[in-house]
């Protein structure tokens, strides 16, 4: 009997979680859409662009015909979707090559940044957050919240700002710049990032830590948790066994929030530090008018955003029964 | 060292530190010992410390308290002197703790075989598998549904009664020396209670551990205990063998508990003469949620068939266990739930079914009072503000008007008016509780409908609001609908009775109906649970002890709800044929195929 219910919760939960993967790309869709529109509605386009403030109105309708500009809106949409999803989202217009050539060169870049950063921000934020809750109103606790406070409050071009002056300037340990190249050993690789590393975790760790601290006090007052203390369990394993299980869902969820400001928001790092990333790209592609490039950059952010927001809905559907066996 | 008490308590005081961080204690100067075996009630109003203090002998205080001296011994551990390793390995493993609520101190997130064995592998007793096989034992034995399996449910697939049995297999895994049973059966219906407390003695008590039993509830305390120990405000008022405090009391304190805990019959006016139309009348009253199907049931049915009418200054009981539809009832008169079918009259007239159609007027006269003064009126108010708002909203009064308006209703409910000004978060249980029923007075109602209001409070200030209801239907009238989970309160102020089951009406009657049997199954189970304050009820008791088996039910819609609880049903009638609705000779009427004669009289 009980097999039989653990069977049909697991039949439960994965059809919750389907339910929510056809959400995902529902929404993915709506924000393609999205995109499309506000692309249309930037001033300007990239013939106009191209041949400049002097060129006449025939040369650019000449040049928007040869580019396809001149087509219905509805028309350019399905073919640019087609395109996109068939992975081919169409020919750089300033660049003059594929998109997808474009994006491959920064997008391991990106998400290499992103992947190191949250290796080294989440277990960080979880100690911080449980050290901080399990010390509640002492000084321990008092001690990081001032520190989480104010490194959320420091914006991160200081930051960046502040650790060149020092680990550049006048430690001397680490370059200024990020350079990247394919020839690089990973020594010489992680010295490079150390830094936009560094910057990025300051931001990202507390904010994590925060929310990970609150969502473990929320739970720490219910009863369930004074029983486990009766039954003699050690503070530790209280909040790994008992905590954790009923807190993990907030935490993972505004953790996928913190996370997928790794990708997107990592712009002001990645100029600051000149670090071939996604992100610049982008804005270099807003600057030129570079439309397909845009999209593109556009509807990858949402679709990292998506997948941890998938994520971190699936681990709250797993680590509660009540979702798990409805 | 066989003369010593097994468990000794010298002296003890608890501190707590308020706002201002000022220290005061709030236990304080208590002395008590047992011997191995015995069972020892702390017994008093909330506030009293006997929690705090059974808390104590796990060596543990609740953030913000502080054992502040004398000292606590159990066998030979001076629990005062021990650091806090020490405690958790006495904690779970000789000591064990059965918490208030086991719906709330089960771990939502984990199987309950998971916490069950939990204390036993921690304090490294035994491997897991004996573990299992011993926790499956006890379910066996504390009669659980399922025992070999059971234990792979998650807690929110449990009933409160469930999960009591199965915190107490939870402190059993271990064989403590001493078991603290903290209120283990405050939150559950008496029906449920009798069964639960049947299963403690015969596998808590009966193992000889040794037991301190919290309760607030004497007569519950009389079934269970060797010693009580009266409490009040920190400090011991009596104590003494539990067949001395409950025959004959020497302290004031405690013989107002004891006649606080059995409700005083408060007579009722005698009725005017009738007229012609009831206040308020239900007829075929169908109501619950989800989709209403064309014959007008809702797919989850909370309420079917409801008749009922008020008369104008009466008082109905309505009365069942939790999830009987009891609340909703109010909350479709007060027009918070809109029936799938079936019509409310007032005066009358048909009221409209949800909020939107009503008139202000409409909203005046039904008055809505919540169980929970705490979560009803908002902390944030002074009780001037309170009252006003309705006195604004329904008669347009304001200023000077308004503030006399106020002092008399303050009048009315009994507090002192220098109290207008105070913020509800300081007042007391029972002065918010007036509070909240000034709030409804204040629109002049006709009838007001109290949902469970003395439930949440300490007998003691309960039967104050009680009398101060009785007074107020005196002096003005009004009509009430009350309803309560405890029938010995509604016998005691009800001029008419409705007793739910499941969403149906089982019997209806005037009060004096219901003072001698026969009574629906029922009924006759509700009465019959509500514990006698003397030793040796709950062995003589017949209520809970099961149905006779019967065949398979047929898929009637109507069958007798009760049919899988009742002890009386009969085969091939219960479960194939509907009941009917008959009288008896005594003045009730019941939903049920058997005549006075066959139902039990008991």
């Amino acid at each position: 009997m009980a097999g039989a219910a653990t069977f049909s919760g697991m039949k439960a939960a994965l059809i919750l979680i389907g339910k929510r993967f056809a959400s995902s790309l529902l929404t993915l869709l709506l924000v393609s859409m999205t995109i499309f529109v506000i692309a249309q509605l930037l001033p300007g386009d990239a013939a106009q662009e191209a041949l400049g403030q002097s060129a006449t109105a025939e040369q650019v309708a000449a040049l928007r015909h040869e580019m396809g500009l001149d087509r219905p809106a509805p028309v350019r949409y399905a073919s640019w979707l087609s395109g996109m999803v068939s992975g081919d989202p169409g020919q750089s217009l300033v660049a003059n090559m594929p998109v997808a050539e474009v994006i491959s060169s920064r997008l391991p870049n990106s998400l290499l940044l992103a992947a190191l950063t949250a290796l080294i921000a989440v277990p960080a934020a979880l100690a911080i957050g449980i050290g901080s809750a399990m010390n509640r109103g002492g000084r321990i606790d008092r001690a990081l919240n001032i520190t989480t406070l104010s490194m959320v409050a420091v914006p991160e071009f200081l930051v960046a700002t502040i650790a060149v002056l020092l680990f550049s300037v006048e430690l001397r340990w680490l370059p200024s710049i990020a350079l990247v190249s394919d020839e690089m050993s990973w020594g010489e690789y992680l010295r490079g990032v150390a830094m936009p590393i560094l910057t990025l975790s300051v931001v990202v760790i507390a904010q994590m830590a925060r929310m990970t601290r609150a969502a473990v006090i929320d739970q720490m007052d219910r009863p369930y948790v004074e029983m486990a203390v009766l039954k003699g369990v050690a503070p530790v394993q209280v909040v790994l066994k008992h905590i954790m299980p009923n807190a993990i869902a907030p935490i993972v969820n505004a953790m996928a929030l913190s996370l997928s400001y790794l990708l997107g928001g990592a712009v002001i790092v990645e100029t600051i530090f000149n670090y071939p990333g996604l992100a610049s790209l982008m804005v270099n592609a807003v600057t030129s008018r570079d439309m397909p490039l845009l999209q593109a950059c556009a509807m990858i952010f949402c679709a990292a955003y998506l997948i941890l927001m998938l994520i971190a809905d699936v681990t709250a559907i797993l680590a509660n029964p009540r979702l798990r066996a409805q | 060292m066989t003369d010593r008490p097994h468990i000794e308590v010298k002296d003890l005081c608890v501190t707590a530190r308020n706002a201002q961080g000022e220290t005061f204690p709030i236990v304080s100067g208590i002395d008590f010992a047992l011997k191995r075996g015995e069972v020892l009630a702390l017994i008093g109003e909330s506030g009293s410390g006997k929690t705090t203090i059974a808390l104590t002998l796990l060596g543990h205080a609740r953030p913000g308290a502080t054992i502040a001296g004398g000292s606590i011994r159990v066998g030979d551990a001076e629990l005062t002197r021990l650091d806090r390793t020490a405690l958790a390995q006495l904690r779970g493993n000789r000591i064990a703790y059965i918490a208030q609520s086991a719906a709330a101190a089960f771990n939502p997130s984990r199987t309950i075989m998971d916490q069950v064995v939990e204390p036993a592998l921690i304090h490294d007793l035994m491997p897991r598998d004996k573990a299992e096989a011993k926790a499956v034992e006890l379910f066996r034995a504390l009669a659980l549904p399922f025992p070999d399996t059971i234990g792979a449910r998650y807690p929110h697939q449990l009933s409160g009664g469930q999960l009591q049995r199965l915190m107490a297999a939870m402190a059993l895994i271990t064989d403590p020396e001493l078991i603290i049973l903290d209120e283990p059966t405050t939150a559950l219906d008496v029906t449920t209670q009798i069964e639960v407390l049947r299963a403690f003695k015969a596998v808590v008590l009966e193992r000889g551990a040794t037991a301190i039993y919290v309760s607030h509830d004497l007569a519950v305390v009389a079934q269970m205990a060797d010693q009580i120990v009266v409490l009040n405000q920190g400090r011991i008022r009596e104590a003494g063998a539990s067949a001395q405090i409950l025959h004959s009391p020497a302290d004031d304190y405690t013989r107002t508990l004891m006649a606080a805990a059995r409700p005083a019959m408060r007579p009722t006016p005698a009725r005017a003469a009738v007229p012609a139309a009831p206040l308020l009348e239900i007829r075929g009253l169908t109501a619950g949620y989800g989709k209403i199907d064309k014959a007008g049931r809702p797919r989850m049915p909370v309420l079917r068939d409801i008749n009922l009418t008020i008369e104008r200054g009466a008082t109905l009981g309505v009365i069942g266990e939790s999830g009987s539809g009891k609340s909703t009832i109010a909350r479709v008169i007060a027009g918070l739930l809109p029936p799938a079918s079936g019509q409310v009259l007032l005066d009358g007239e048909p009221l409209p079914p949800g909020l939107a159609g009503r008139s202000r007027d409409q909203f005046r006269r039904v008055q809505l009072v919540f169980q929970n003064a705490d979560t009803a009126l908002n902390p944030a108010h002074s009780v001037q503000q309170i009252l006003e708002r309705p006195l604004a909203f329904y008669h347009g009064l304001k200023g000077n008007a308004a503030h006399l308006r106020v002092m008399e209703l303050m009048d009315l409910i009994r507090l002192p008016a220098t109290l207008i000004d105070r913020n509800i978060g300081g007042l007391s249980g029972g002065q918010k509780q007036r509070v909240n029923l000034a709030r409804a007075l204040a629109a002049d109602p006709q009838l007001i409908l109290c949902d469970e209001v003395t439930s949440a409070l300490d007998t003691v200030v309960g039967a104050a609001i009680l009398d101060l209801m009785a007074e107020l239907r005196r002096e003005l009238g009004i009509a009430t609908m009350f309803i309560s989970h405890d029938i010995s309160t509604v016998k005691a102020i009800c001029d008419d009775i409705l007793v739910l089951y499941a969403g149906t009406m089982v019997e209806t009657g005037p009060r004096a109906a219901f003072q001698t049997a026969p009574f629906h199954p029922y009924t006759d189970l509700l009465i019959g649970s509500v514990p006698e304050m003397r030793a040796g009820w709950l062995e003589e008791s017949h209520a809970g002890r099961g149905p006779p088996p019967i065949g398979a039910a047929g898929d009637h819609p109507d069958l007798c709800r009760f049919l899988p609880r009742c002890p009386a049903r009969v085969d091939g009638l219960c479960n194939i044929t509907p009941p009917p609705r008959h009288p008896l000779a005594k003045g009730n009427r019941i939903l049920c195929h058997l005549g006075a004669e066959s139902l039990c009289p008991s």
